[in-house]
């Protein structure tokens, strides 16, 4: 009789591990149903503008509430300008934060820094945009902007994008504060590869002679360039999705304007002015199919970051 | 030959000087949003804050309501989505040796980790909102919850890899079935990063916006409906610092000093707890 128990037992304990084997695997399913929804409802909800406007949408600068006339190309370039600019300041400063908390910096100090780096990630994006329109705008606009405007605005072929009304929220004024949130994402990313670096290869050229600065950018730079790569790739996808920080200081127009001190639009900022407000369907469906696209960029350029981000670490565990 | 040498040497301070200085570019950001904060802040920061509704606009009142809605929906999203995501991440950490669904939900997971948040917002409006045909707490929390389950599920499979398969080992050799292993051994090893990375979900969410803007949306008065739009202290911010009114610029910046420092307060911690813990081992 015991021996039948002990069976029976068994076959429980048996059948609660496949229980509990197939709940974790739902659960673990339920990411992709997630990501096969959104993609789903964003293009079922912008199914009436992309009938109406079809493939037009995308390079239509019009955006005419009250014609019903909608085009993303405004919010798309908006988009595109800001985190492109946003990514050439941060890219070398996130650069030179790696290297400092690499091979600079005291041990002691290197942990509280990289925390310190970090918390600008963990400040919420709507804080940047009060302090962007409060504090860092005006004071852009009394002394930055007069002289970008008196100095550079009057150079040959770069000058037109630096003159205009110095207002201090702009183009200009959004891509510096996101350079600011994407800093801290592109530098720690950026540290943690450089300190996979074998030691063996550094030493060796320090022992031929280089210098630091040598040994960063002939040895540290080449052996990681994949992974920076991918650290940079992340940062634009953070850019790009930026929706609080952007909204408060860019200006929200709808223009298309040569000059960076001009206020202009990007998709998420589109969004989070207008979605509550608008009215029609065709309207919900224009900001919908913006939203559409916004996500497929990122998921472009964040599967980019991924693959290149994976690929370094594969590398990584055969080497060792 | 003593030139080039020159040259190297000089080229070698300018690049670390210019590392120093990018270091020091970083944490300037870091303190002047901080004392920004505390200057305007402060002063704002009255009792009234944490009695008073939100008043109409050019008087007085407090972000009493606002507080109160955001901690609903951060707690609902936080209990909504970190059993998932557990159960998730365990997935992917314990069975997910063989077959395609672990290395394509992992992608797909740390994708959705840096999806805009703004698009959270757009799916949750068209697959709750528009049906119920009202912005409400629920859809607010939704919305968070769906955050907060990549973080999870990103840092509970992180954690469990860490337990070493020793402990696996020993526990199956004294018969133990697989979930009892996996719920009694491995997670419970791991416990102290899991939380770690709730923590940090919490965090994250407690400042988000966007996905509030078409959920919650938000109200001016006291409600604890979870069915009714419900004020939050993200949406409220934006909507009192976008305002000419001084009074409510003022309230927007006693709202964005709670925020900014229970979440900074909260990252530290989370830091703090899981290096003791890591260092205990």
């Amino acid at each position: 009789m015991p021996m039948l128990l002990h069976e029976a037992s068994l076959k429980r304990q048996s059948i609660f591990d496949a229980l509990f084997r197939n709940l974790t695997r739902i659960a673990a399913f339920g990411v992709l149903i997630l990501l096969a929804a959104i993609i789903t409802s964003l293009v079922l909800g912008s199914m009436p503008a992309i009938k109406t406007f079809g493939f037009g949408f995308l390079i239509s600068p019009e955006w005419d509430p009250v014609n019903d006339q909608f085009g993303a190309l405004i919010p798309i370039v908006g988009t595109l300008i800001t985190s492109f600019i946003a990514l050439l300041i941060a890219i070398p400063v996130s650069f030179g934060i790696a290297i400092f908390l690499t091979e600079l910096s005291p041990r002691v100090l290197r942990r509280p820094l990289g925390v310190a780096i970090e918390l600008l990630a963990g400040i919420p994006s709507i804080i940047y945009g009060m302090w962007g329109l409060f504090v860092f705008a005006p004071l852009f606009a009394d002394h930055v902007e007069p002289w970008l405007n008196e100095h550079v605005g009057t150079l040959p072929y770069i000058g037109p994008f630096f003159s205009g009304p110095p207002m201090g929220i702009g183009i200009l004024t959004a891509s510096i504060i996101l350079a600011i949130m994407v800093i801290p994402f592109i530098a720690s990313v950026m540290r943690d590869v450089f300190d996979v670096v074998p030691a063996m290869l550094k030493e060796s050229a320090y022992g031929l002679g280089s210098t630091t600065w040598e040994v960063m950018l002939h040895i540290v730079l080449p052996y990681t360039k994949i992974g920076v790569a991918g650290g940079i790739m992340l940062g634009l996808g953070r850019a790009l999705g930026e929706t609080m920080a952007v909204t408060f200081v860019i200006g929200n127009a709808h223009e298309l304007s040569k000059s960076l001190l001009n206020p202009g639009n990007s998709i998420s900022s589109a969004l989070a002015n207008e979605f509550t407000e608008a009215f029609g369907e065709l309207y919900t469906a224009s900001l919908i199919e913006l939203g559409l696209i916004l996500f497929f960029i990122t998921f472009v350029v964040l599967s980019i970051s991924r693959y290149m981000l994976y690929k370094l670490s594969k590398r990584e565990g055969k080497a060792a | 030959m003593l030139n080039l040498y020159t040259r190297r040497r000089f080229t070698n301070a300018l690049g670390l000087t210019v590392s120093v200085l990018a270091m020091a570019f970083g944490l300037f950001w870091l303190c002047w949003i901080l004392w920004t904060l505390l200057d305007h802040g402060l002063p704002a920061l009255t009792s009234d804050v944490f009695t008073k509704m939100t008043p109409p606009p050019g008087s007085s009142g407090g972000l009493w309501n606002a507080i109160f809605g955001s901690l609903m929906m951060t707690v609902g999203g936080t209990l909504l989505g970190t059993p998932i995501g557990i159960l998730a991440g365990t997935y992917l950490a314990e069975f997910g040796e063989r077959g395609w669904l672990a290395p394509v939900t992992r992608f797909i997971n740390d994708i959705l980790l840096s999806a805009p948040s703004i698009v959270i917002g757009l799916f949750v409006y068209e697959v709750y909102v528009v049906h119920v045909k009202h912005f409400s707490g629920w859809a607010g929390t939704l919305a968070l919850a769906i955050i907060v389950i990549p973080i999870v599920i990103r840092t509970t499979e992180n954690m469990l890899r860490l337990v070493p398969s020793t402990l696996r080992e020993a526990a199956a050799a004294l018969g133990a079935p697989q979930w009892k292993i996996i719920n009694f051994v491995t997670l419970r090893a791991a416990r102290a990063g899991i939380i770690t990375g709730v923590m940090l979900a919490i965090a994250r969410i407690s400042g988000e916006t966007a996905p509030l803007l078409f959920t919650s949306l938000n109200n001016q008065f006291w409600s604890s409906d979870m069915d009714q739009p419900m004020a939050n202290l993200p949406v409220v911010i934006f909507q009192f610092a976008m305002s000419p009114y001084e009074d409510w610029q003022s309230l927007a910046w006693a709202g964005a000093l709670l925020i900014t420092f229970s979440v900074l307060t909260l990252n530290i911690l989370a830091r703090v707890l899981f290096r003791q813990n890591a260092s205990s081992h």
